[in-house]
């Protein structure tokens, strides 16, 4: 337990209490008033607003296309469900960037949909819209369908036999039990549109800033550190509200289901309504999920002879110090090390969480470690810039900044997958293995690893993938001579001229191809193929 | 003593789960600790394993305070109510595991392994998976992990307590034979007043964290301590009364007592083979309530007039039908005038 404290305080509490001081201390001197100064500027209350309601509308917007998705994927059985739930679920992972720069291929200057109709999307909110939707289609899916597909049907059958008719049973019984997920669902995706940073910084153009763009341009473009302090404030403190809701909603799914096997609630669609909808959520998923990585691939082959991949490996791009493929090597050896030190940190917290008789000191560390997933990268990212470049702890000019900072980011992935299953292991097998003669070294060995690898690995598949991706906080931190594969594409898509976005074309597949990998590797591992994330 | 706890307290908060509890195991001795659930009796053998620390009191095995020692030092075995057996191993590498935790060498662990499956009626079995094992021979399995690294104390918590009865019946009197034969110092927990007196040398009733009486199986049985124990071991007819010589007034009437009863104002145990049914113009005037089938006899339900209910055992031939008059008389052998 000593060990993740110690993480936490040090990368997270110190640099978040570093922003806090930087945006309301003046000369020595705590200023309040600077929260009302800052948020009084006309600029700034665009920008509030329009985070707020471009979270309010994409979750609404991905609420009506998804939940219909969630029971097809949850009631209805057909060739290649499996593949397909796990193909939905890659955008999830994919980093923001590639998400970004698959929409602006895709609805942007020359994009597909400007070359066929000359419609270009990219300087409206739709194209951030589309992009949110695209990037939380796999929550909604997942958690509210992973719930429905272990309702007992039987439950409506019920219902059904008391009198109720179709409708009225399913809105009597099905519904009161799924509110819950939904809830939390739309709140999950509440909290990543609200602090959407790559998607926004790429397709948003000058016209459109959410908070964390924002307080990225206040510190790198204007260097206004104090305001984009006190912005961080804002942020954090609407996050927090976010989380506690998302808490409470926990709490309220975790009234008694009657919950089956997911497998036997699932049927062939019958009839041509139900052959329909099917019908609908697949080209739904083909347009929106599919469409858009189509058109980056395609896009990366403009060039003849994969010329865009080609000039990843020249020097004379003049975008860096160094060829842009090395980026990849840059990452993926960022992400090791991230993934060792979020398994470590995660692990032992979830061991200790998993406790028993864990004290509700410990459980509030809980809720606690999910603050760096919702708080947003940037706020991590700033902090670990203002806090971490000074005596006694500078780590500035060492390259475990970036691990650091992406294992934070990873941590809530990994405890939020070990913890159920570590919470499920019989404290009582514990205890037959201690009689036995085992010391508690080794019952951890002999008990919990066996049961809990599975897991970890998973857990270990996501952190990986979600430091390979990681945006917002590296892009604060990365040297310039060690760019890791988000930050250069970002940064051939701010240069003119088609080689350039050609080449982040190129970057962009190749990040999905390996996200892509991981994920579908992880599909196999996972146990439980209801789970959420 | 191969076992002592002397005052073993266990709290709860304000709750005492157990109260200042004495307990002498010698060894050899197969001791079966009797309650109610809720009575702590699991708490006692958790103690004893080192898996709940006490709040007051000590626990010594061979003489030697367990204090800070901790449960895989302890040399004790437990066998779980539930039986926990190791679900990612099969049934030979569930057996093992002690003797893996204790060093044994892989020729020796296997040896060991086919030894113990063959004595608990399983030979072969162990490349099975648990999952595909039915909850007789699951219990057999975790009955051989236990025994496999040689415990100098093996306890039982609910042993048979998930087993249908007749399977109970057998296995009971299997493991009386089996523990006699390796001369194992068995301390058992159980609810159940059948299997705790088939099992043990020495029976303890427990009852709110206290030992409410120890003795042997047949003192038990013959002397109730008090009520509470009388009615836990399945007696009903249990009444005050003040005794006086040979006899004590009760709402049943005049009972005859056995010699030397202590006097004065007491409760009394009448066990329904001591109720005898007698034409209903004689003796005490009651009306049958109910029949309930017992095997080998019937237990009649008796209303008598302004007094309790009574339960008299009776052939299964002579018992009268629900609604009949009949008349009670009492047999000083069959009523105990308890503590």
């Amino acid at each position: 337990m000593a060990l993740p404290v110690a993480f936490f305080g040090v990368f997270f509490a110190w640099p978040v209490a570093a922003i806090v001081a930087r945006g309301l201390k003046v000369e020595g001197v705590w200023r309040f008033g600077r929260i009302v100064d800052v948020l009084g500027q006309s600029d700034i209350r665009h920008v509030l607003w329009f985070t707020t309601w471009q979270a309010f509308a994409s979750t609404a917007l991905t609420l009506a296309i998804a939940l219909p998705g969630a029971y097809v994927f949850a009631r209805y059985d057909f060739p290649g469900k499996h593949v397909l739930r796990a193909v939905v679920t890659v955008p999830f992972v994919l980093p923001t960037v590639v998400v970004g720069t698959a929409f602006l291929a895709l609805v942007g200057r020359g994009g597909l949909l400007d070359e066929l109709w000359g419609v270009r999307l990219d300087t409206t909110v739709w194209a951030i819209l589309l992009a949110h939707v695209f990037f939380n289609y796999a929550v909604v899916v997942r958690t509210v369908g992973g719930l429905w597909a272990q309702l007992d049907p039987r439950q409506e059958e019920a219902a059904r036999m008391l009198g109720a008719s179709p409708l009225r049973a399913w809105r009597r019984v099905t519904l009161p039990a799924l509110a819950p997920a939904v809830a939390a669902a739309a709140l999950m995706v509440f909290l990543f549109t609200f602090t959407s940073f790559g998607v926004v910084q790429i397709l948003g153009g000058p016209t459109f800033s959410t908070l964390e763009v924002e307080i990225y341009r206040q510190t790198s473009e204007i260097f206004d550190l104090s305001t984009a302090a006190v912005l961080t404030i804002v942020q954090f403190v609407a996050v927090g509200a976010i989380l506690a809701v998302h808490a409470w909603t926990v709490r309220w799914r975790e009234t008694a289901l009657r919950l089956v096997d997911a497998s036997v609630t699932s049927h062939r669609p019958r009839g041509a309504r139900q052959w329909a909808l099917l019908a609908g959520v697949l080209a739904t998923v083909l347009v929106l999920l599919v469409l858009p990585l189509a058109v980056l691939v395609q896009r990366s082959l403009g060039a003849p002879d994969f010329g865009y991949y080609r000039a990843l490996t020249s020097e004379d791009g003049g975008t860096f110090l160094v060829p842009p493929i090395e980026a990849i090597g840059n990452s993926l050896e960022y992400a090791l090390a991230a993934t060792g030190i979020a398994v470590l940190i995660g692990g032992l917290a979830a061991a200790a969480l998993a406790r028993r008789d864990a004290g509700r000191l410990v459980r509030g560390f809980d809720a606690l470690l999910m603050l760096p997933l919702g708080v947003s990268a940037v706020t991590v990212g700033f902090g670990f810039l203002i806090a971490l470049d000074k005596p006694p702890l500078d780590l500035r000019s060492s390259w475990i900044l970036v691990p650091l900072a992406q294992a934070l980011v990873g941590v809530p992935f990994v405890v939020r997958t070990m913890l159920p299953v570590l919470r499920a292991v019989d404290g009582r097998l514990r205890e037959a293995a201690a009689v036995l003669g085992a010391s508690p070294w080794r019952v951890w060995r002999e008990v919990d690893l066996p049961l809990v690898r599975r897991a970890a690995l998973v857990a270990a598949g996501f952190a990986f993938a979600v430091s390979l991706g990681e945006f917002g906080a590296t892009v604060f931190i990365a040297r310039p001579d060690n760019p890791t594969l988000p930050v250069a594409v970002a940064r051939l898509l701010g240069r003119p001229g088609d080689l350039n976005y050609g080449q982040a074309m190129a970057l962009s597949t190749i990040l999905m191809v390996v996200c892509a990998v991981a994920l579908l590797v992880l599909e196999r591992l996972r146990t439980d193929r209801t789970g959420e994330f | 003593m191969l076992l002592s706890l002397e005052d073993a307290t266990v709290r709860f908060g304000e709750r005492a789960v157990l109260d200042a509890v004495g307990l002498d195991v010698a060894e050899h001795e197969i001791v079966c600790v009797l309650g109610p659930s809720g009575s702590g009796k699991s708490t006692l053998l958790r103690a004893v394993a080192g898996l709940q620390p006490l709040t007051a009191g000590r626990v010594l095995l061979d003489g030697r305070d367990q204090a800070g020692v901790p449960a895989h030092r302890r040399g004790v075995g437990l066998m779980f109510q539930d039986h926990q057996l190791f679900p990612q191993r099969d049934v030979g590498g569930n057996v093992a595991f002690g003797l893996r935790m204790h060093g044994a060498a892989k020729g020796e662990q296997a040896e060991r392994v086919r030894e113990l499956l063959d004595l608990v009626g399983l030979p072969g079995a162990g490349r099975r998976a648990v999952g595909s094992l039915s909850g007789g021979e699951q219990q057999r399995v975790a009955l051989a992990r236990a025994l496999a690294p040689r415990p100098r104390l093996l306890m039982l918590d609910e042993p048979l307590g998930q087993l249908d009865r007749s399977l109970r019946e057998r296995l009971v009197v299997e493991l009386r034979e089996l523990f006699g034969r390796l001369g194992t110092t068995v301390l058992a927990v159980t609810h159940d007043q059948g299997e705790a007196f088939a099992l043990a040398d020495r029976v303890v009733v427990m009852r709110d964290g206290r030992i409410a009486q120890s003795g042997t199986p047949l003192e038990v049985w013959k002397h109730p301590a008090d009520e509470f124990v009388a009615r836990f071991l399945g007696f009903d007819n249990v009444v005050e009364g003040s005794v006086a010589g040979q006899f004590a007034v009760t709402p049943w009437g005049k009972l005859p007592v056995p010699e030397g009863a202590p006097q004065g104002s007491r409760t009394l145990l009448v066990r329904p083979a001591g109720v005898r049914l007698v034409p209903a113009d004689e003796g005490l005037r009651c009306t049958v309530t109910a029949r309930a089938f017992k095997g080998t006899h019937v237990a009649v339900h008796l209303q008598p007039p302004d007094a309790p209910r009574l339960e008299a055992a009776c052939a299964l031939r002579e018992a009268p039908a629900v609604g009949d008059t009949v008349g009670v008389e009492f047999d000083a052998a069959e009523i105990a005038v308890l503590g």
